[in-house]
């Protein structure tokens, strides 16, 4: 399979990628190495996991990062309500220590988290790791370690090694500097805002049944407001909802009715300085460009 | 487009193209390794490698690491593959990298390599020849000051005793920084479920003892940078005093001082003799007194130590005046670099003492946006009167 068809393929699903994008994601899945997506927030990173899955028909395991995620969120840890039952109905039934001991220490109470999942499921799953750099050092130093070796120690039940190894994609926004060691073991693709014709077909592939014209009013007019000075630029998924709230009005054109416009950007722009920026005359100036 | 490059007859074949090429690219400022060779040739056996668009493609994610690495490629790709014979675009390695070679794997993450341990410009025996710089790493700078001034003179003993106290209270206040993962302790919130059932098997399942876990206190760690250009000499004696003590009194505090340059001190500073310290220190600080590249030195510090030494856990403590001769986009920039590293940054300006005052350096205006705190401080009094601020952090 080459790059063209993978790209082909996340087209059918509704992914449109970018020529650069469509190759990293190939060449994870032919060389079997981690992903590291970066870009802005809303530019689709978390989604290509998911169009991913899609066309390898394949489970999505999705671990969100967040400050303090450890073991026991991320890996496995035991079932504790049903280990104390199972002690105190061994003692009734008078069950040796040892007994006791073997079974609720076996993967009957194990309680599985997304890494274990991921390394333990017969067909490769696409195993997304969502926002890495909200996780702090300790994690990602672990998370390296599970990515080279794909195997995991639990004391009591010993090692488990990966049946199959995952697709893994990284995601991460900035929030903090990635380690050298995490950027050097991953291929890296770095996600931008779609360009006009992709951000069309995005959401001609999204809402099939919106009209040509408005669809390009609509492209024309997120993608100008993009370069205006906001501090929170638009996504790929305000832009939908934007045209969705739009067609919801049955709005056929942009410039026709200031107001509704106005209300409609609530869309689009998520801070108060942005809306405050972006007034009535600015946002016709934007749509009589587009338009 | 530009032609493919022709190699010589004589040329090793693709293998050896392909670690010329990332040898290309490690000259240039990527961070590679050597497995990366492998991987990159590896890559091109999934694609049409004899199409040029693609094999700049799928060498695109393979030996690039970040955003920056993913704007240079093309040129870099086009430098080596496609000039035809001749040099098409002469692809300049950055200027932001040519002040320090700590972008080859080999030396990975060693901060400014002649120093490795951080004496860039230690006078190579310490004495005598010191009127050379020992490394050989001369960075041109605008006024330096060649009169070389020993700190001893600057520095009584006694103010590094008061100033080592104050620097423990300090650290002792910045000691504290709540750690988000839960460890067994003897007193805690929580119960240790796992240490709890291991327990409880012995007494038939009965939870006899409950043991517990919390958050442990994580030590802060401070990196201070000091300004010791010519506006900055009449503090220069406060600070350096705080800093000798800091280093006396807190094993994991690293510091540094910048005029013209940057230059690591932290070895220095730890030697056991306050005087001695001091004086390798002056040896170090060669250009003291001089005109200040704020921007520039901290840029540097941003790229090469922090790499090393600055995480989420560290607090950086920047003593400056804020007069800097680089512009003041400059000192943001590297401001907003070193806050991604995920620290904490004070700034201590002994300027905003004065009544009046107002951050009109433009350099100073363009920090303050990156700063977790900004205040006075020109005497060992004002650095003991942050000791509430900082337990806040």
């Amino acid at each position: 399979m080459s790059f063209q068809d993978l790209k082909q393929n996340l087209a059918e699903v509704g992914y449109v990628a970018s020529d650069d994008l469509a190759m990293a994601v190939h060449l994870a899945l032919s060389l079997g190495r981690p992903l590291l997506l970066e870009g802005a927030a809303g530019v689709g990173k978390t989604e290509v996991a998911r169009a991913l899955a899609m066309v390898r028909d394949a489970r999505l395991i999705r671990l969100q990062c967040y400050e303090g995620l450890d073991a026991a969120q991320a890996i496995y840890e035991w079932n504790y309500q049903r280990q104390l039952l199972a002690i105190r109905a061994a003692a009734e039934g008078g069950h040796t220590g040892r007994e006791v001991e073997d079974r609720i220490f076996s993967e009957e109470f194990l309680l599985q988290r997304p890494l274990l999942q991921a390394i333990r499921q017969e067909v490769p799953p696409v195993l997304l790791i969502d926002e890495i750099d909200r996780a702090d050092e300790e994690f990602e130093a672990y998370l390296l370690e599970v990515l080279s070796e794909f195997q995991i120690t639990i004391p009591e039940l010993g090692t488990i090694e990966a049946v199959t190894r995952p697709v893994v994609i990284l995601t991460a926004n900035g929030t903090r500097d990635l380690s050298d060691a995490l950027r050097r073991r991953c291929l890296y693709a770095h996600v931008d805002y779609p360009d006009r014709s992709s951000e069309l077909a995005i959401l001609q592939a999204r809402c099939p049944d919106i009209e040509e014209q408005l669809a390009l009013q609509i492209i024309g007019f997120v993608q100008d407001l993009r370069k205006e000075d906001l501090e929170k630029v638009p996504g790929i998924a305000e832009m939908l909802d934007f045209a969705a709230a739009l067609m919801g009005l049955g709005i056929a054109d942009l410039t026709r009715d200031p107001v509704v416009l106005q209300a409609s950007l609530a869309t689009l722009l998520k801070t108060e300085t942005d809306r405050a920026n972006v007034t009535t005359e600015v946002a016709q100036r934007l749509a009589g460009k587009a338009a | 487009m530009s032609r493919v490059t022709k190699f010589a007859g004589r040329d090793l074949g693709p293998a050896a193209r392909m670690s010329g090429f990332l040898a290309h690219l490690r000259a240039n400022g990527l961070r590679l390794g050597v497995r990366e060779t492998e991987v990159a040739l590896q890559a091109l056996t999934y694609v049409r490698a004899i199409d040029p668009e693609q094999a700049r493609r799928a060498l695109k994610p393979v030996c690039s690491g970040c955003a920056e690495d993913i704007a240079r490629f093309d040129d870099l790709f086009d430098a080596y593959w496609c000039n035809g014979g001749r040099v098409a675009q002469k692809v300049m390695p950055s200027s932001q990298t040519s002040g320090s070679d700590s972008v080859h794997s080999s030396r990975d993450a060693k901060g400014e390599s002649a120093g490795g341990a951080g004496q860039a410009s230690t006078p190579d025996g310490g004495e005598g020849e010191a009127e050379s710089d020992g490394e050989g790493k001369l960075i041109a700078t605008r006024a330096r000051n060649l009169m070389r001034k020993d700190l001893r003179d600057l520095v009584p003993p006694e103010e590094i005793a008061a100033a080592e106290a104050v620097a423990r209270r300090l650290g002792a206040a910045l000691r504290d920084r709540r750690s988000r993962r839960r460890k067994a302790a003897r007193k805690g919130d929580r119960l240790h479920f796992r240490r709890l059932i291991r327990q409880s098997l012995s007494s038939g399942g009965e939870p006899l003892h409950l043991p517990m876990k919390r958050r442990p206190d994580r030590p802060l760690k401070i990196v201070a940078l000091c300004d010791v250009s010519g506006s900055m000499t009449v503090y220069a004696r406060v600070f350096l005093a705080f800093l000798a003590g800091l280093m006396r009194a807190d094993t994991s505090a690293d510091a540094y001082l910048f005029h013209t340059r940057l230059v690591r001190i932290t070895e220095a500073l730890r030697d056991k003799d306050a005087m001695r310290a001091l004086g390798r220190m002056s040896l170090m600080a060669d250009g003291f007194g001089g005109g200040s590249k704020i921007g520039a030195s901290l840029d540097l510090f941003a790229r090469s130590y922090a790499r090393r030494f600055v995480d989420g856990r560290t607090v950086v403590l920047i003593l400056s005046d804020g007069y800097d001769t680089d512009p003041p986009e400059a000192m943001a920039h590297a401001l907003e670099r070193l806050k991604k590293r995920g620290c904490r940054i004070l700034w201590l300006n002994p300027l905003k003492g004065w009544d009046g005052y107002e951050p009109v350096a433009r350099g100073m205006a363009a920090a303050l946006p990156h700063l977790d705190l900004f205040r006075p401080a020109n005497r060992l009094a004002d650095l003991a009167a942050l000791e509430p601020e900082l337990a806040r952090l």
